[in-house]
């Protein structure tokens, strides 16, 4: 008895941690301990989501960013399913470029946005284009994992079948490898998602980096702390939303 | 049969090394005469993508210039500051919700979201409690290199084989005596994998945070260029910030010696 209180489950013990926090905050605000100018309390900050829906067009700068993620993130797996293919299939490549791609993966690939900026401007094509090379690396690396760790026994089958080189891709070669390739797919998401909000808070356009970097210019602090939770919860519903995509489509093979 | 195949691998890799060579200086020049022809084609803006030789010339002057040696240390010591204190606190965070699986359940799936959000976005709070000074971007990239630490730290402790945790019960080990000689041996790589990582983001924090408001560093610098739409320089400037994201990735590869031959490369992918 004691203990199920002492320890309640961990989603439960989740939100009052949650609440216990915001109740802090809210208190250290009321005593005077923290200038709202800084930090403003949960009481100001809730509120102030609603007032971006109706003042800050919040849906529509959703729309925005999320519409560039989807297309970086597209163009960025095709082009990565593609390379990663390659590297598989021939290779010398593979064992040519595989490690400057994982050496890229670890490289801060989203400052080379400057270079965009010169080649397309100030537009969503930049933001685009940065997203799609960041979504590359994990795209191509998890391909050519999936298609090199295929079991030799299930390609000697299709051989064993007489399957033509498309058949074999089709049926043997693509299934095996879907799962690792998935992940790949997710990650190139993930970060698609992470580069083009931080791309546009950089240079001030799009979508939700936009409206947080307006925000804070215009010093409407309770605002900017709204937007910035907004982001926040969107990336990780997001996040949570293509995790469990991953585990539906896994089990449903 | 064994020796046969290894023989037979030794001399495919040695036949393959020199093909493997050339893909690579193949690669290279490609790259090379695709930036080169695009510069020379007129479809960009002239001066959009300046020769290579520029290029280099530009960072020759860069490198004997006593300002950009003020930018790059001010740069070095952001970097390095927020990431001592980033994976630091990443370290305690992992060995503190992979220890206790009470912890974990309640902290882990909090770590593993934050860990897939934009940092860059907390950039407006951190202005306005650390002001536009080193403060704000040390900060960033400590938060951003806090992440990856945490979650390799605790997805490693949880791997650590259950023997060795109940051997040092049988010994009566304390807790340092635990960490010290059970937990940190059994963490090097996943400690080594989550400094490279968190170097590399640390680094993006850093300058991102730079780039959008600052007076000093790499970034402001490479922004100034932008703004004289000396493309030239602000190249020269990107190629100095990743050839300093690479090094410090080597540096920390190879102090730490990572035993085992499956953990010498990345094998995980960052969340940044």
């Amino acid at each position: 008895m004691l203990a199920s209180i002492l320890r309640p489950p961990p989603l439960i013990a989740r939100t009052l941690v949650f609440v216990a926090l915001l109740g802090a905050w809210e208190l250290a605000s009321l005593a005077g301990m923290v200038s709202r100018f800084i930090a403003p309390p949960p009481s100001e900050v809730f509120p102030a989501i609603a007032t971006l829906f109706t003042d800050n067009d919040l849906v529509a700068a959703f729309l925005r960013t999320f519409g560039e993620v989807f297309a970086a993130a597209g163009i960025g797996s095709i082009l990565g399913m593609i390379i990663g293919w390659w590297l598989h299939h021939d290779r010398t490549a593979g064992r040519a470029y595989t490690d400057w791609i994982a050496a890229s993966a670890a490289a801060p690939l989203v400052l080379l946005f400057p270079l965009f900026l010169v080649l397309f401007g100030r537009n969503a094509a930049t933001i685009i284009a940065m997203g799609a090379v960041s979504a590359l690396p994990p795209v191509i690396l998890k391909t050519k994992e999936g298609l090199d760790n295929v079991r030799v026994v299930l390609i000697d089958v299709g051989r064993t079948f007489r399957l033509t080189r498309w058949q074999q891709v089709k049926m043997i070669l693509f299934p095996a490898s879907l799962p690792t390739i998935f992940t790949g797919l997710r990650l190139g998401l993930v970060f698609a998602l992470i580069n083009v909000v931080g791309v546009e808070f950089l240079i001030g356009f799009g979508g939700l980096g936009l409206m947080i970097a307006e925000l804070g210019d215009r010093f409407e602090i309770a605002g900017m702390y709204a937007a910035i939770l907004f982001v926040v919860l969107c990336s990780a519903t997001f996040f949570f939303l293509t995790e469990k995509l991953e585990t539906w489509l896994l089990s449903a093979r | 049969m064994v020796a046969v195949g290894q023989v037979k691998s030794a001399r495919a890799s040695r036949a393959g090394l020199s093909r493997v060579t050339i893909y690579r200086i193949v690669a290279l020049v490609i790259i090379i005469a695709l930036w080169e022809g695009a510069g020379a084609s007129g479809l960009f803006f002239r001066g959009v993508i300046p020769s290579s030789i520029f290029v280099i010339a530009a960072l020759l002057r860069l490198l004997g210039d006593h300002v950009f040696w003020g930018h790059f240390g001010v740069t070095l010591f952001e970097i390095i500051t927020g990431f001592v204190i980033g994976s630091a606190f990443g370290m305690l965070g992992g060995l503190g919700i992979g220890m206790n699986r009470y912890a974990g359940q309640i902290f882990e799936p909090v770590v593993e979201y934050f860990a897939s959000t934009p940092k860059v976005v907390f950039l407006p709070i951190l202005l306005i409690l650390f002001g536009i000074g080193v403060g704000s971007k040390i900060s960033l990239g400590a938060i951003s290199c806090f992440f990856p630490l945490a979650l390799s730290i605790a997805a490693a402790v949880r791997g650590i084989n259950q023997m060795y945790l109940r051997v040092g019960q049988s010994l009566n080990l304390t807790l340092m005596q635990r960490v010290k000689m059970i937990y940190l041996p059994a963490l090097t790589p996943a400690i080594a994998t989550g400094l490279r990582l968190g170097f590399g983001i640390a680094t993006v924090g850093c300058l991102m945070s730079e780039i959008k408001l600052s007076n000093k560093g790499l970034g402001h610098a490479a922004m100034q260029a932008y703004g004289r739409f000396d493309i030239p320089t602000m190249l020269a400037l990107l190629i100095v910030i990743f050839a300093t994201a690479a090094l410090g990735n080597i540096l920390i590869g190879r102090l730490i010696r990572l035993p085992g031959p499956t953990n010498r490369r990345i094998t995980q992918l960052p969340a940044r």
